[in-house]
C-alpha cells in the first residue's frame, strides 16, 4: 500500500467521510450512550474493534463469498465478531460492561459496521480494509468522545467520571467545582442532539472553508497565501 | 454446461457455502463462550461481593456468604418474581445478618433493585439501588453515586433504624407523614424505595429465624 493511499483512507475515516458528521451513520449508539466521555469512548472503542475484525475476516474470506449471499454471510460474520467482543467485555470489563449494557450487542445494528464490510473490505485487501476499519473508528472515537466531554462537562460539570472502570484507581476531574448545580438537558437524549447538531455545523463550516480556500487559489501552489485568513471571516455564513 | 451451472446445482452449492460460513462462525462463538466463562462468572462473583460489602461490613460474618443463598418467593413483599435471593451472614455459625433482595415497583419510571442488609436484631445495615431508570440529575440520588451529597447521602438514613423504631405509617417520605427524608422535586423515587425498605425490613423481621435456619439453596415460600 502506498502512503498516498494510506493518507486518503485516514483522511476519509478521520474527516471527509467521519460516521458521525459526514455520513451520519450508527447515530443511535452516538446519540444514546455519549453521556459521558468514559462511555462514548469505550463504546467507540468496542466498535474499532468489531469494525477491525470484520473487515480483516471479510476481505481474507473475499474471494469465497458468493456474491448472492454476501449479506447474510457479512451479517453472519458481524454478529460471531460482537458476540466475541460483548463476552470479552463480560469477562474483563465487568462494570463497564454493565454500563454499555445493551449497546455492546447493538453495534451488529450499527450500520457503519455493514457499511464498510460492504462498501470497502468485500474489494480491497485484507491490509487496506483493516486500516480502513481502524480509521473510521477512530473518526468515531473522536466525534463520539467530544460529544461525551461536552454532554459531561455541561450536564454533570466533570470530565472522565467513570474512568475507575477502566484504569482502576484513576478519578475523574471536578471542572466546576462540588457546588456546580448541573445542567440536565445535556444529559438527557435532547442534549445530545443540541450537541450533535453543533459539531455538524462546525464541520460543515470548516468544510465550506476549506473548500472556498482551495477555490481561491489554483491547484499546483504548493503554499497558501497568508491572506486567504484574512478574508475567511465572511464565510461561515454559507455552512448552515 | 447448462447442467454445470442450473439453478439446482448453484443454490446447493450457495446452501453449503452458507452452512459452512454458519458452523465456522458459530464454532468462534462458541469457543470464545467457553474461554471467557470463567472470568465472566470470576466477575459476576466479585461485583455482587462488593454491593454485599456497601451494605454489611465484612468483618462481620466469617462465612462464604454468596453461597449461603436461600429464595424467598414473596413477589407482594419483596417485588422480585421468580423468587428473590437472600443470603445469610454468619459469625462462627450463629446468625449475623441477613442481605435481601427486593425492587420497589411503584418508581417514577418503573422498577427500581435494591439490596437491604438487616442483622440479626432486625436493624438495617445499609441499604442500596441496584438498579433503576429514575431521571437523571432529579431521581437519581436514591443512588449514593450519583447522591449530589456525599458526606450525607440520602439513602443512609436508613442505616440503624429497625422495623419496630418506626411505626407502619412511618414508612414513607415525610410529605406523606412518614419519617423519612426525600429531596425537593422528586419525591416519587424516594417514596417508591422508602415504602420497598419498609416492605422488606417488615417481611424480615417476621420470620427472621425461619430464614436462617432454611437449607441454603432451598425455596421459601410467603409463608414461612
Amino acid at each position: 500500500m502506498s502512503p498516498q493511499q494510506f493518507r486518503e483512507i485516514a483522511w476519509n475515516g478521520l474527516w471527509k467521510q467521519n460516521t458521525g458528521l459526514g455520513q451520519l451513520l450508527g447515530l443511535c449508539p452516538i446519540l444514546a450512550i455519549s453521556t459521558s466521555t468514559v462511555n462514548a469512548v469505550s463504546l467507540g472503542l468496542a466498535t474499532i474493534l468489531v469494525m477491525a475484525m470484520s473487515n480483516l475476516a471479510v476481505s481474507s474470506l473475499r474471494n469465497f463469498i458468493p456474491y448472492e449471499i454476501r449479506i447474510p454471510v457479512f451479517i453472519l460474520i458481524i454478529a460471531a465478531l460482537t458476540t466475541v467482543v460483548d463476552l470479552s467485555f463480560n469477562a474483563f470489563f465487568h462494570d463497564l460492561y454493565l454500563v454499555l449494557g445493551i449497546f455492546i450487542p447493538l453495534i451488529v445494528t450499527n450500520c457503519i459496521v455493514l457499511a464498510r464490510v460492504e462498501a470497502f473490505a468485500a474489494k480491497n485487501h485484507p491490509l487496506t480494509s483493516t486500516i480502513d476499519a481502524v480509521m473510521m473508528g477512530l473518526g468515531l472515537v473522536w466525534v463520539l468522545g467530544l460529544l461525551g466531554a461536552m454532554r459531561e462537562l455541561i450536564g454533570a460539570g466533570t470530565l472522565f467520571a467513570g474512568i475507575e472502570m477502566i484504569i482502576p484507581g484513576a478519578s475523574a476531574i471536578n471542572v466546576f467545582g462540588d457546588d456546580y448545580p448541573g445542567f440536565l438537558v445535556a444529559i438527557l437524549p435532547p442534549g445530545a442532539f443540541f450537541a450533535l447538531g453543533m459539531l455538524i455545523a462546525a464541520f460543515n463550516a470548516i468544510n465550506a472553508r476549506l473548500a472556498a480556500r482551495a477555490r481561491r487559489q489554483p491547484p499546483p501552489a504548493p503554499k497558501a497565501p497568508q491572506a486567504a485568513d484574512g478574508q475567511g471571516g465572511t464565510e461561515p455564513v454559507a455552512a448552515g | 454446461m447448462s447442467a454445470r451451472y442450473s439453478a439446482t446445482r448453484t443454490s446447493l452449492r450457495t446452501g453449503a457455502i452458507m452452512v459452512v460460513f454458519t458452523l465456522a462462525f458459530t464454532a468462534l462463538m462458541a469457543s470464545t463462550y467457553g474461554l471467557t466463562r470463567p472470568a465472566i462468572e470470576a466477575s459476576k462473583q466479585e461485583a455482587q461481593q462488593r454491593l454485599v460489602d456497601e451494605v454489611l461490613p465484612p468483618a462481620g460474618y466469617d462465612n462464604a456468604l454468596l453461597d449461603d443463598m436461600v429464595r424467598v418467593d414473596a413477589p407482594g413483599a419483596l417485588g422480585m418474581d421468580g423468587g428473590a435471593r437472600v443470603w445469610r451472614a454468619r459469625k462462627g455459625g450463629e446468625p449475623v445478618a441477613l442481605v435481601i433482595e427486593g425492587a420497589a415497583t411503584d418508581g417514577y419510571a418503573g422498577r427500581i433493585e435494591l439490596v437491604v442488609a438487616v442483622g440479626r436484631d432486625g436493624r438495617l445495615s445499609g441499604v442500596r439501588v441496584t438498579a433503576h431508570k429514575e431521571t437523571p440529575g432529579l431521581g437519581d440520588y436514591i443512588d449514593p453515586k450519583k447522591d449530589r451529597r456525599k458526606d450525607a447521602p440520602w439513602i443512609g438514613q436508613f442505616t440503624g433504624t429497625t422495623w419496630r423504631d418506626v411505626d407502619t405509617a412511618g414508612w414513607s417520605v415525610r410529605k406523606d407523614g412518614g419519617s423519612f427524608d426525600y429531596r425537593a422535586g422528586a419525591t416519587i423515587s424516594a417514596r417508591a424505595v422508602t415504602r420497598a425498605v419498609g416492605r422488606i425490613t417488615a417481611f424480615a423481621a417476621g420470620r427472621l429465624d425461619a430464614l436462617f435456619a432454611a437449607p441454603a439453596g432451598s425455596v421459601l415460600g410467603e409463608e414461612s
